[in-house]
């Protein structure tokens, strides 16, 4: 059974899986919020990422938005489907919607992001 | 919701998308009440807008409208759509001037200081009025379904660049056959306290062909798409209007008015850059300000750039220098740190029946 979803501030929720990896996605908020998705670049398999660092773009009709790891790791996976099929963020950002897997540094920091409930008590926020 | 040039305006009701598409394919409609519009009458009127306009004024039909330029001696204060109104009294003729919210108090304050003593009153009826565009192949069906028989008459048989006043559910209106999208359609220019009214009313007869609500998102898709500028983008103070492709905008023969001179000047002299449309495969966007590039040499600055709906594909208006402005030729433009693929390419993407 996976761990819960945490949150980042910038909108990417991150997800500890059993073999150790971390599943990586951006928010139904975020989505949401971009609206008119059309392009998305994502990171080359092996690639490390620092907390904070931009893995990816993604790009709407109005603009485009770095994605940020939320803790460090190596990019062991990568959604490759997901740029051909960006409507599967709006319906699925949560499970067929992942953007990257990561390999966490320390699997440890993940604890340290917002659960849902202070994530949904920050959209509340900034909603107002 | 966005500050644009001081007005607080939606950039999408929904989606750009859907709002660009259902213009495209049955109707979509904007307020653009943040245009300016502003007004000028007098027995001198004609005589003082001839002398300060890029475009013929001087024998302007009642009922017609010209795209033109506001210049200065130095600069090209704007774009605009001048339009003559019908008289206010004999021999006093009355003409109308739609410009840029972004441009409208310096073009105020630059026409009132060249107004002659007597003879030309100018009044600047933005905040009196609003603006409501209706554009796409249903627009006019859904406009003269809100107007009385004789009115929607008149309003379906104008042509382009004409206009006439009309009552549109229940309210005084002028209606233009004019836009800023590359559809067919009209705007409408209503008191301002009339505008909740006339806006319900479009929306309500047009929801059902398929009309929606669009922001100044959709507003900027189409108009690439259409291949018109944008002042602030492609058309600037210092711009030279020939190599923008705008010079049916500019009358010089036998006309003096602020900069015709230098117009002159620029006609003869072609431009180093001149405007092109880009093509891209990718769907990732050139925008403005990004580079393009042959090699490691650069060839140009993209002015304007979208995800272009109709086409399926990014697009993007640039200056390029004239040399690699050849249609098909191969660009790339970078786009933060990396290239994007594109080539030179016809305006407008995008033509109606096309």
């Amino acid at each position: 059974m996976a761990a819960p979803r945490r949150y980042a501030p910038s909108h990417e929720w991150i997800r500890l899986e059993d073999d150790g990896t971390a599943t990586i996605g951006i928010s139904a908020y975020a989505v949401e919020a971009l609206t008119d998705l059309v392009f998305m670049q994502l990171p080359d398999v092996g690639r490390r990422v620092k907390a904070g660092e931009s893995f990816g773009e993604i790009e709407s009709v109005k603009a485009v938005s770095d994605m940020y790891a939320p803790v460090a790791g190596e990019v062991v996976a990568v959604n490759t489907e997901l740029p051909q099929r960006l409507e599967t963020l709006g319906q699925d950002p949560y499970e067929a919607g992942w953007i990257v897997r990561i390999k966490p540094d320390t699997p440890a920091a993940v604890e340290g992001l917002l659960d849902q409930t202070a994530y949904d008590a920050l959209l509340a926020k900034q909603s107002h | 919701m966005v500050d644009f040039a001081g007005w607080w305006m939606p950039v999408q009701y929904a989606s750009i998308v859907e709002e660009h598409l259902a213009t495209r394919r049955a109707a979509g409609m904007f307020d653009v009440s943040h245009m300016g519009r502003l007004s000028i009458t007098g027995p001198g009127a004609i005589e003082w807008l001839e002398s300060l306009l890029t475009r013929r004024v001087a024998g302007l039909d009642v009922g017609r409208c010209r795209y033109t330029l506001i210049t200065t001696d130095d600069a090209i204060l704007d774009d605009a759509l001048v339009s003559r109104e019908a008289d206010a009294a004999e021999g006093t003729p009355r003409l109308g001037l739609v410009v840029n919210a972004s441009n409208r108090e310096r073009v105020v304050t630059w026409l009132r200081s060249r107004l002659p003593a007597a003879g030309v009153a100018l009044a600047d009826q933005t905040l009196d009025s609003a603006m409501i565009a209706v554009q796409g192949p249903r627009a006019l069906e859904i406009v003269c379904g809100l107007c009385p028989p004789e009115d929607a008459t008149r309003v379906g048989g104008l042509a382009g660049y004409t206009a006439t006043p009309a009552t549109i559910a229940g309210q005084t209106a002028t209606i233009s056959r004019t836009g800023y999208t590359g559809e067919d359609g009209v705007e409408i220019i209503v008191p301002a306290t009339a505008a909740g009214t006339v806006w319900e009313a479009i929306h309500a007869g047009g929801q059902p062909l398929g009309l929606r609500a669009c922001g100044l998102g959709a507003r900027d898709t189409l108009r690439l798409e259409a291949g018109m500028p944008l002042y602030g983008h492609e058309l600037r103070e210092d711009s030279d209007p020939f190599a923008l492709g705008l010079g049916l905008a500019i009358a010089l023969d036998g006309r003096s008015f602020p900069g015709s001179e230098r117009f002159l000047s620029m006609r003869s002299q072609p431009a180093a850059q001149v405007r092109v449309g880009l093509v891209f495969d990718s769907k990732r966007t050139a925008r403005e300000g990004h580079a393009v590039v042959v090699g490691e040499r650069q060839v140009g600055t993209v002015t304007s750039g979208s995800f272009a709906p109709t086409v399926g594909t990014a697009v993007a208006m640039a200056l390029l220098d004239r040399e690699v402005a050849v249609l098909g030729a191969a660009v790339d433009v970078l786009i933060r740190d990396t290239r994007q693929a594109g080539r030179v390419a016809p305006l407008p993407f995008y033509r109606r029946g096309g």
